[in-house]
């Protein structure tokens, strides 16, 4: 092997290649590159089959359960809530959906990959938006697949007892879409805090810390402030694949929009910190 | 091209990069070396905007690297072996890289195949040797066939074969026309490999000199002498213009009593004067030679003289400063009040 093997032409200088590609072509080719990334590691796979196993899996116990309530006491009927019945594995499901947040950039810093991606792309803003874009993305689609899986499975079994509801009913198609987006909602809150925190495991407790601590807290508070639970992010963001929620619940989209306060809380965190700190674990 | 001006980092209350200036050219490698701790790494990260400097400017081709597109191109960095996720195959470690640059498919193929990696392409960088995963960094620097290398120990994990091919790749890519930056703290392998060197103790810079004027710089060559007579012999010496002192004794320290030089069995440096000269001298003057013996300071001598004070972590008993990286006495107070005078 020869000197002259090393390279497929000589260094150039680099003001014909800029000019080779747009910014956003550039962009595009960024949120390419997480996407392969997010496509060859295993721990995508394993969180991904986690989480449609919990959506979809508890849909279809809670609602065999309710089929078999239902089929020995009628009267029980009144009590189900078939829709949010089907989503309920939504709660379970976030874990992993979060958890998978969290790594798509604590697992860059923890195993020194943040190095080589920075040095391929200097512009750290550009790359933790084309990472949050492109797993986002990922998510909509995931979210959205296993949301309507776990509503058709829930409603089919459902059926059995006559007891099953199509999405023409109210609120059901907002539900499931809901179950979806706050799925990738958490996703996102996930990065976020992944992002500001770096470190896989501190990331993953302030992240279940603040999906759980705030409402076990609020309920601490004389009876007086109940309605601040309301406006914690768990309880907030879970009105959206919640079929009728009763006040002083926050309305669905109401609620929505609180949580992705917090998401988005979480995104400037992370872009200040990323932005002010060295690139590399202390 | 690479230019640093008045660069610092501290880190808490400690300067681990202090003011340094220096610039690496095209068309050579650079050896960037000082002891452990020395801020090689922490200048190189700055160099590629990984960490933020607090005073001062890194650039690279001209401009902060922070402002490079596509910076593949511009810079090929090695600056951790493990710089790759360990789940990752060591293909697709390389084409996500490349996609993020829009550089095809065809050229990581071809990078793999030149650092001998192409046979374990599709397998976990995770179970990768050391020196795999270096040939690994090397590949994805060299990614984007950029004009400047840089290159944090390249060498470390590598076995004779692989040191080998290394500094021929480094020397290769050099001769190009490349920048190519590689630090170490072995001397005897920048000897080897770098035309140039730039060395830096406790984040300051020591010398930025060729290979050559470092050598001769850090340590004059002196001839040991062995004669019948060398207590007469060292007067003639003197009087010939060299400086002449007692060479150490290589057994006991005991032996090495100042009396001991006059004695025959005692030998004498002598330098500014050549093997040759102090032959015909002894001879004119009735003296026999028993021995005359030209010593080349080695690169690393020089380096050990240079250094000797700006070693963070040595050893209590380590009479060899540089190389140790026993459970940190901190170095010397010259060196100290050296850097309070520097900086007063």
């Amino acid at each position: 092997m020869t000197t002259t093997q090393f390279t497929a032409q000589a260094p150039a200088s680099d003001a014909a290649r800029r000019s080779a590609g747009s910014a956003l072509s550039d962009f595009g080719a960024v949120m390419l590159a997480e996407w392969t990334k997010l496509r060859t590691v295993r721990s995508t796979y394993w969180t991904a089959v986690f989480a449609a196993l919990a959506v979809i899996g508890i849909a279809a116990g809670s609602c065999a359960q309710w089929a078999d309530t239902i089929s020995q006491h009628r009267d029980r009927l009144s009590d189900l809530d078939p829709i949010t019945a089907s989503l309920t594995g939504t709660y379970l499901g976030q874990l992993a959906v979060g958890t998978l947040g969290v790594l798509v950039i604590s697992a860059e810093y923890g195993s020194g990959m943040i190095s080589a991606t920075l040095t391929a792309i200097p512009q750290r803003r550009t790359v933790l938006a084309a990472k949050a874009l492109t797993f986002t993305a990922a998510n909509l689609v995931f979210g959205q697949l296993v949301g309507f899986a776990a509503f058709g499975l829930g409603q089919a079994i459902l059926s059995t007892q006559h007891a099953g509801v199509s999405l023409s009913h109210p609120g059901a198609l907002r539900a499931t879409t809901g179950a979806g987006l706050y799925l990738a909602a958490v996703g996102l809150l996930g990065f976020g805090i992944g992002a500001a925190v770096r470190h896989t495991a501190g990331a993953l407790a302030t992240l279940f810390g603040l999906l759980f601590l705030p409402s076990a807290l609020a309920d601490l508070l004389p009876p007086s402030k109940h309605y601040v639970i309301e406006y914690m992010p768990a309880n907030s963001g879970s009105q959206v694949f919640t079929a009728n929620p009763h006040p002083p619940a926050l309305a669905p989209w109401t609620g929505f929009a609180v949580f992705c306060l917090y998401v988005v809380a979480g995104l400037i965190a992370a872009v200040i910190l990323t932005e002010r700190r060295d690139a590399v674990l202390g | 091209m690479i230019e640093v001006r008045e660069l610092s980092k501290r880190y808490g209350g400690k300067t681990a990069v202090d003011a340094l200036t220096f610039t690496v050219k095209p068309g050579a490698v650079t050896g960037f070396l000082g002891p452990n701790g020395a801020g090689k790494s922490t200048t190189m990260r700055m160099m590629l905007g990984l960490s933020r400097p607090d005073s001062g400017t890194a650039t690279v081709n001209g401009r902060p690297f922070t402002e490079h597109r596509r910076a593949l191109h511009e810079a090929g960095a090695l600056l951790d072996a493990h710089a790759a996720h360990r789940g990752r195959s060591s293909y697709n470690h390389l084409l996500c890289l490349a996609q993020s640059n829009r550089i095809p498919r065809r050229r990581v193929d071809q990078v793999l195949e030149l650092v001998g990696l192409a046979g374990v392409a599709g397998r976990r960088v995770g179970a990768f040797s050391l020196g795999m995963a270096q040939r690994l960094g090397i590949a994805a620097a060299l990614l984007g066939d950029p004009p400047v290398l840089i290159c944090d120990e390249p060498i470390n994990g590598l076995d004779p074969e692989g040191i080998l091919w290394m500094r021929t790749l480094l020397r290769g890519l050099a001769a190009e026309g490349r920048t190519v930056l590689v630090s170490s703290h072995l001397m005897s392998e920048m000897a080897l490999t770098a035309d140039h060197l730039v060395v830096i103790g406790r984040g300051r810079l020591l010398a930025d000199t060729g290979v050559r004027e470092f050598v001769e710089g850090g340590a004059r060559s002196s001839v040991l002498v062995r004669s019948s007579d060398q207590a007469r012999l060292a007067a003639l010496l003197e009087r010939a213009g060299a400086v002449v002192r007692p060479a150490e004794p290589r057994h006991a320290a005991g032996e090495a009593e100042a009396g001991e030089s006059a004695s025959p069995r005692g030998g004498l440096l002598a330098s500014g004067i050549t093997a040759a000269e102090i032959g015909e001298l002894a001879v004119r003057h009735d003296i026999v030679p028993h021995e005359l013996a030209t010593q080349h300071a080695s690169l690393e001598a020089a380096y050990m003289e240079l250094t000797r004070d700006a070693v963070d972590y040595r050893a209590e008993n380590a009479d060899v400063p540089g190389t140790s990286t026993g459970t940190g006495i901190s170095s010397g107070e010259s060196a100290t009040d050296e850097t309070k005078r520097v900086r007063a």
